[in-house]
């Protein structure tokens, strides 16, 4: 009793927090993982494009994916969405709680990959350095259409031979950069203040019926828990029951087979009881052999 | 002991969570593999794309291998498997669930190898270098060059030091071209598997829930089943070995009275304990002929009924039974981690 009590105390208090803990490592990952990409844009017209916005938003996608499979409550909402109504009905309203809050946990790593490579700039750099006015830059301007867009498209490999004498490449990346930055600290800026007001505006609409949506949501994972925990409990049972069934009912045949005497007076009765009647080399083989030859019916009435 | 008691109820309950966790550090050990090996391109046309492919698809195929066998599971997915049906019938979909949740598992590892190995580039530059399309990103102008020649030269770049094509091609833009396309492969490999996963475990509540549930359940209990039974032999064994010796003991000394032919002496009471614990045996040469009779001369696996209590042997002499048979519920239960 005392057992599940303090279970329910650490379900209660710590099932959200586990989730938070999630999303905050496969925040931490993201960054990582960036950090441990080697990042190298081919350097050629078309494929600068294709290799930079791929960098920027696949990552993102990805993480997304995993930020919904590692929680544990994505399940949990799907299974209470799909279930049969039976005996009781289905409230869309904890459904929608539980799917917003899932989402919202799941994109925190995707926002922080976008984030970290606006404000590194590699990405854009590489992605876009073929879609700048090249008149705005002295050492682009006098050059013909068809060499311009394979000079640009150069401009984030800083060792390529044709850079390394222009020194307007470096003028580009700047620029490049600049806009990336900005973009980022933007987006960044607006995330914050929307997830500011969504927390501080939260309390002056309906706040009883997410007070009761978060209360029936919180029940189900709950619930579905405690109901993993009995069927472990009830299947140590069965299997305890099951094994004393199996010994007894070997007793029984040797002792039909063995024609030992019975044994005299009450000595030695702890260790009989555990010996169940089994006391030679012959009696364990038979019955281990039993065991696995012929394993008893799941029946224990 | 109360702090076992709730990592224990911590695993218990996360269970997910203990094996997620499982999965990552085998994720991270791949990772670490990946990064301690040595990778040599050869440089050489045929041997290239036999090196890179190679180092790209068997380290995979050993990971998912070790990734069954450093399983504890599969031997009671075997056993279940290959029992005969006799009085409890076998049910395939607890099989399949077995072993689906054991290659999930498995297949982390070698994921995330393929998808280091890819997002690196290495592997791909050093097996496709002389596939470089050198119309579009080289001077194609070398008429001098022929076939081989130009094989022979490509397959050169990954090793820097000894690229001598720098007219044909640029070993810079050659590495960025095939790294690009590694890369790019790398990515779409993981966005695949990481889709399929998110299908696999979103899709199922959706249907067939039920016949999961019950898979799972039969699944855990045939592992609890099997720790029981273990542990069920394992304290007939401790009971039997300590029968077993009692009475060896005890033969011992009927045959030592025997031999000597002198009445025990009645200890006072106070030292009865401590001479009873002695077995009757009280100096140093017939311990000597104790031992070397359990060397030489072990007794069968036969338990015989019980003696007559002579007063020296210490079975059931008011000695409570140390192990109750009732199940004892403060041990650490058995999870099952299937």
């Amino acid at each position: 009793m005392d057992r599940f009590r303090m279970m329910f105390q650490y379900f209660q208090s710590n099932s959200e927090s586990v989730m938070n803990g999630i999303c905050g490592l496969l925040a931490l990952a993201s960054v990582k993982m960036y950090t441990s990409f080697d990042f190298s844009c081919p350097c050629l017209p078309q494929y600068n494009v294709v290799y930079g916005l791929g960098t920027m938003f696949i990552p993102p996608v990805i993480l997304f994916l995993c930020g919904l499979i590692l929680n544990r409550q994505s399940l949990v909402m799907l299974e209470e969405w799909r279930r049969p109504a039976g005996h009781r009905k289905k409230d869309l309203a904890v459904i929608r709680h539980m799917c917003s809050s899932i989402m919202q946990r799941a994109m925190v790593a995707p926002v922080v990959w976008i984030v970290v490579t606006l404000l590194d700039g590699k990405c854009l750099i590489c992605a876009f350095s073929g879609s700048v006015d090249p008149e705005k830059f002295v050492g682009f301007a006098n050059v013909s259409t068809v060499q311009v867009q394979q000079l640009l498209a150069k401009v984030p490999c800083k060792d390529d031979e044709l850079m390394r004498n222009n020194t307007s490449h470096k003028a580009v990346s700047r620029y490049l950069r600049c806009w990336s930055q900005a973009l980022g600290w933007s987006i960044l800026l607006i995330l914050i203040i929307a997830a500011f007001l969504a927390r501080w505006l939260r309390p002056c609409f309906n706040q009883a019926t997410l007070l009761q949506a978060r209360h029936w949501s919180n029940y189900i994972d709950i619930e579905q828990k405690i109901f993993e925990e009995t069927c472990c409990e009830h299947s140590r049972l069965f299997a305890h029951k099951c094994i004393l069934h199996f010994f007894e009912s070997m007793q029984q045949e040797i002792k039909r087979h063995s024609f030992s005497l019975p044994k005299e007076g009450e000595e030695a009765e702890g260790e009989e009881d555990l010996l169940r009647g089994i006391t030679n080399q012959d009696q364990v083989n038979k019955v281990l052999k039993t065991w696995y030859y012929e394993k008893p019916p799941l029946d224990v009435s | 002991m109360d702090k076992f008691r709730m990592i224990f109820q911590f695993f218990q309950s996360n269970q997910e969570s203990f094996m997620n966790g499982i999965c990552g550090i085998m994720a991270l050990a791949s990772t670490q593999m990946y990064s301690a090996f040595d990778f040599n391109c050869p440089c050489l046309p045929h041997y290239n794309l036999a090196y890179g492919l190679g180092i790209l698809l068997v380290p995979p195929f050993i990971l998912f291998l070790l990734g069954f066998v450093l399983n504890n599971n599969i031997s009671m997915l075997a056993e279940e498997w290959r029992r005969p049906q006799g009085r409890r019938g076998k049910d395939p979909s607890v099989l399949r669930y077995m072993f689906c949740s054991m290659a999930q598992r498995a297949m982390i590892a070698p994921a995330v190898w393929v998808s280091v190995t890819l997002l690196d580039g290495k592997c791909i530059t050093c097996a496709f270098c002389t596939s470089v399309p050198v119309q579009t990103l080289g001077n194609a102008s070398h008429p001098h060059l022929s076939q081989g020649e130009v094989q022979r030269v490509l397959a050169r770049i990954p090793c820097k030091d000894i690229y001598n094509g720098q007219q044909l091609i640029a070993n810079e833009v050659a590495v960025r071209y095939l790294r690009c396309i590694s890369q790019a492969l790398g990515w779409c490999f993981v966005l695949l598997m990481t889709t399929l996963a998110f299908l696999v475990r979103s899709l199922r509540p959706c249907f067939s829930q039920a016949a999961f549930l019950k898979s799972r359940y039969w699944s855990h209990y045939i592992d609890i089943e099997r720790k029981l039974f273990d542990e069920t032999c394992a304290e007939h064994a401790r009971s039997f070995a300590k029968v077993c010796i009692q009475q060896f003991f005890e033969g011992m000394s009927t045959d030592l009275v025997a031999a000597r032919c002198h009445l025990p002496r009645k200890a006072p009471a106070d030292a009865r304990e401590a001479a009873e614990k002695l077995l009757g045996i009280t100096d140093q040469s017939t311990m000597n002929m104790a031992l070397k009779s359990w060397h030489r001369c072990k007794p069968p696996l036969n338990l015989h009924p019980p003696a007559l209590p002579t007063g020296n042997g210490w079975a059931g002499e008011g000695q409570p039974p140390t192990h109750p048979s009732a199940p004892r519920r403060e041990t650490a239960a058995y999870y099952s981690w299937v």
